[in-house]
């Protein structure tokens, strides 16, 4: 099928996330979208999609102009859709999801259960994706969660189908195959919109590229194009993906953490028996794909979530720090914490900027006169801050809410470094960020590695891990598969994050 | 994740604890203590059938101290058998659980009724008419809950169906009147919490307390000016005929219990399988829950949710305003002030015990009913000990089945969180 967006338009209030936006996708083309967090990518896709309604402008299937009241409407065209964040029912089963909106039914309007199955295994054969219809969704891993929403899609007989970032949960196998199965599907016929904003993804899979920057189209590129020639696109100046750096000078442990175990939200061990140690000098980056564990490592160190009792030791600066310690207490020993959802846990967003850079010293005389607040230091401290993090505001006594994710980014950086810490842990720190941002941030930890400090970078961007770590831990399944130089290959590390030991 | 999943022996130490064993260890010595060793002198007579039935089985004669040791050893035992579930990492059974109640409470009631006979058959069949409302005010919630709504206002919907049926149906002398009426003012009140969560995506528990509160004070004031003033005309509805089924009715025991009752107890024993087949079995039970769970998802793929949740809170409210109906015409036979007491508020306790489950909730139903009735029993056969005393005992039994298996579970995923588009 063919599909043609005219002049699509798509204002929030005064932000006009879509600009006249054209694109023509040919039938079995895949159609790649390239563009940078928060260019409008996600957006033009929800307005196909019928989530969002478009103020202006067409969609045409086939030539023939359609419009969408909701995702129903947009699914019977034949547009089928997996979100970045998966829309499937994690208590639910494959089958019970998959026919979730379009039931077969027996009398009664029963729900014809066998049926559903029989269409799961029947697709899932067809291209050897191997999931099972019964199982529960939540106990799937997340690659084979991506496989129940294509499936979702082909069993509405999708014509049409947008991939929103679909790489971004995988392992490396996992996007190569993901890349079959959508060659795959191309050649059956399917026309594929492939949503990213990795390079390399493009250039291997696309037949041709859309680059998207700040809402408008800026250009077609074909996949030969240069990786540098399409970043300048994307981004809108010269690039220079390369962070530089010198080697690393290394001096004392600053963290040492032996044979710990951590369990998750449901009680069940997500970290098991992970021991490492990082040295003043050096970025020690933990890489794998998301849910290995990483997330719980980052909080035990923090002293957010217990270790498990007997399981294992933690010391920082040769201290041993109690099992039990608050977070005061490991944050006062000298560590600072970006935390992986920064609208979470990193900031207050109905605070201001200057009330969120004292957060975490709220109690210290810099920002306090008796039981007040110095408001004046505060001011002064605040406004340095933001001048020297570049966080791009009309001052610091905006929301925080209100800023860019990058430059939200940016004010918790600020804030974890303001304190002079010995230890940075950085978890997922430039995810949802801008090209712009990134690079700053990646400034920022090579800069503070360089002064003596140690920086524990937890990323699931292989790029990112390639280009700023010291050593490379692999978790898997709650345990550290090898640490291994920066030199090692892509494909290894590929391997480690699906569990095979160096 | 699949990996998460405990793996025998490796996540020991943080699974299973020993919380069920100790607690049903104690109770059983408790029972085996104060209702054997030191029990009550006398006979103990449970008389299975009443007079008139049909089938007449003999009373079940024991000494009620004898009949507290062979309770309380059975506890005991059944303690073992949970501690040694618990030694091998695994869950005490709800089976066990439930039997270890029933035997828990069969020494209550022999204990107390020493030199005495059990009417058993007045006590299931009283404890099931009490528990009507709370059963059809838990399924009320239970189909709000699994869309995704909090219905504070259940209580509100019983006093407002039990208000209007004892009111239309006085005046109109047509009991299909009042229990049509009493079912349509609760559904309205809850079309007006799913308009004010749905569309202004106000607080939904603010919203439920409010209707409450202002619900009270309407049935009061009313109640007040008119009823009593009127009470003849506007306040003597009666109740509604008791139906015998018949052969069903003349099984011993369950016959009398289940077979023999108003249709207010029929409906409600038709109503919880209904639902529990609706919500699991069917392609809108199935959606039902998709939206309570994660309703973006849910839109994406085309349903629509707040019409879902819209029409679950309506219909829900008018399962709440039968439970209330039930009240006054199907038990009382008359509207007294604020005569729902409480039941809203139990019933909504029921649906988190009974895990947002139509049969588990009807069950944790029962359980609040045969409570209400053994406090007024109790108080006839014994009536020195003291009647809270006794009240307390099957909540204790509650806590006891609950500690069993509770962690297991787990509300709607997006109960109470509003519904935004885009």
């Amino acid at each position: 099928m063919k599909l043609e967006l005219r002049g699509i338009t798509k204002r929030f209030g005064q932000l006009v996330a879509n600009d006249s936006i054209n694109l023509v996708v040919e039938p079995g083309e895949i159609h790649a979208l390239l563009g940078e967090n928060g260019a409008g990518k996600s957006t033009l896709m929800n307005v196909l999609y019928g989530l969002y309604q478009a103020d202006e402008g067409q969609i045409l299937l086939d030539d023939q102009p359609q419009k969408f009241a909701g995702p129903g409407d947009a699914m019977a065209s034949g547009i089928g859709m997996v979100h970045q964040h998966f829309m499937l029912i994690p208590v639910f089963t494959v089958a019970e999801n998959v026919a979730l909106g379009n039931e077969p039914t027996g009398v009664l309007g029963t729900f014809n259960l066998s049926e559903a199955r029989k269409r799961v295994v029947e697709i899932s054969n067809r291209f050897g994706f191997n999931v099972d219809p019964d199982a529960l969704v939540e106990d799937l891993p997340v690659g084979v969660q991506q496989r129940v929403e294509i499936i979702k899609a082909l069993s509405r007989e999708a014509k049409v189908l947008v991939l929103d970032e679909p790489t971004a949960v995988l392992t490396p196998q996992e996007t190569d195959e993901l890349m079959g199965i959508m060659r795959q599907l191309a050649k059956a016929g399917t026309s594929i919109v492939f949503i990213t904003h990795k390079l390399r993804e493009v250039k291997e899979v696309a037949d041709k590229i859309t680059v998207i920057r700040l809402g408008k189209v800026v250009g077609d590129a074909s996949p030969d194009a240069s990786t540098s020639e399409l970043a300048s696109m994307m981004v809108g100046r010269e690039v220079d993906l390369t962070v530089s750096k010198r080697k690393a000078t290394l001096g004392d442990d600053v963290l040492r953490v032996e044979n710990i175990s951590v369990l998750d939200d449901r009680n069940q061990r997500a970290v098991n028996g992970v021991s490492f140690t990082v040295q003043r000098g050096e970025i020690l980056a933990i890489a794998g794909v998301q849910g290995n564990g990483q997330t719980e490592l980052a909080e035990a160190l923090l002293g957010l979530r217990p270790v498990i009792k007997g399981s294992g030791a933690i010391a920082i600066k040769d201290q041993p720090r109690k099992p039990q310690a608050s977070v005061r207490e490991v944050l006062e020993s000298g560590v600072g914490f970006i935390p992986e959802d920064r609208k979470k846990d990193g900031l207050v967003s109905e605070f201001t900027i200057a009330e969120n850079l004292m957060l975490d010293a709220s109690y210290k005389s810099v920002f306090t006169k008796g039981l007040n607040i110095n408001f004046a230091a505060r001011k002064k401290i605040s406004r340095e801050l933001v001048e020297r993090f570049d966080v791009r505001t009309p001052s610091a006594e905006h929301l925080a809410g209100k800023l860019s994710g990058g430059n939200q980014q940016k004010v918790v950086v600020a804030r974890e470094l303001y304190r002079n810490v010995d230890l940075l842990i950085a978890s997922q720190p430039t995810r949802g960020v801008d090209v712009g941002s990134i690079e700053f941030i990646h400034e920022q930890l090579v800069a503070e590695r360089d002064a003596g400090k140690a920086v524990i970078l937890i990323s699931t961007e292989l790029d990112e891990v390639l280009a700023l770590a010291d050593r490379i831990a692999v978790m898997y399944r709650g345990q550290i598969v090898g640490i291994v130089g920066p030199e090692t290959s892509r494909e290894q590390l590929g391997k480690m994050m699906a569990g095979v030991a160096a | 994740m699949s990996w998460l999943k405990p793996v025998a022996g490796v996540n020991s130490e943080e699974r299973v604890g020993f919380k069920s064993p100790i607690v049903m260890a104690v109770v059983g010595l408790i029972v085996l203590y104060f209702f054997g060793i030191a029990g009550r002198s006398g006979q103990t007579s449970f008389e299975l059938t009443r007079k008139d039935d049909a089938i007449q089985l003999p009373a079940f004669e024991i000494a009620s101290a004898q009949l507290g040791v062979i309770a309380g050893v059975l506890l005991l035992l059944l303690a073992v058998g949970s501690l040694l579930l618990s030694l091998r990492n695994q869950k005490t059974p709800i089976w066990l659980a439930s039997v270890y109640g029933l035997i828990g409470v069969t020494a209550l009631l022999g204990w107390l009724a020493a030199d005495n006979t059990v009417p058993v058959v007045f006590i299931a069949g009283t404890a099931l008419v009490l528990a009507v409302p709370i059963m059809l005010g838990a399924m009320a919630g239970v189909m709000s809950e699994r869309s995704g709504i909090t219905n504070i206002a259940i209580e509100g919907q019983l006093l407002t169906g039990a208000f209007m049926a004892a009111v239309v149906s006085s005046i109109t002398d047509n009991f299909a009147l009042g229990i049509f009426a009493a079912m349509f003012t609760a559904s309205l009140m809850s079309m007006v919490l799913a308009v004010f969560a749905i569309k202004f995506l106000a607080q939904q528990i603010i919203v439920g307390v409010v209707l409450n509160v202002l619900v009270i004070g309407i049935t009061n004031f009313l109640y007040q000016q008119w009823l009593t003033e009127d009470g003849e005309n506007v306040n003597f509805p009666g109740t509604l005929d008791i139906v015998k089924i018949p052969f069903l009715s003349d099984i011993p025991v369950i016959g009398p219990v289940l077979f023999e009752n108003r249709i207010t107890v029929f409906a409600a024993l038709l109503i919880v399988p209904a639902l529990w087949f609706v919500l699991f079995k069917t392609k809108l039970g199935l959606r039902a829950r998709a939206v309570g769970e994660h309703p973006l998802a849910a839109d994406t793929v085309g349903i629509n949710v707040s019409r879902t949740r819209f029409w679950w809170v309506t219909i829900g409210g008018a399962i709440a305003g039968l439970g209330g109906a039930a009240l006054t015409i199907g038990n009382a036979g008359a509207f007294g002030r604020e005569m729902s007491g409480g039941f809203g508020f139990i019933a909504l306790a029921v649906v988190i015990l009974g895990r947002w489950h139509p049969i588990w909730a009807a069950m944790a139903a029962l359980l609040f009913g045969f409570s209400i009735i053994l406090r007024v029993w109790a108080n006839q056969v014994s009536p020195g000990i003291p009647s809270d005393f006794i009240t307390m005992v099957p909540y204790i039994v509650t806590i006891i089945a609950v500690v069993g298996f509770v962690g297991q579970s787990r509300p709607p995923k997006s109960l109470a969180i509003p519904y935004v588009k885009g």
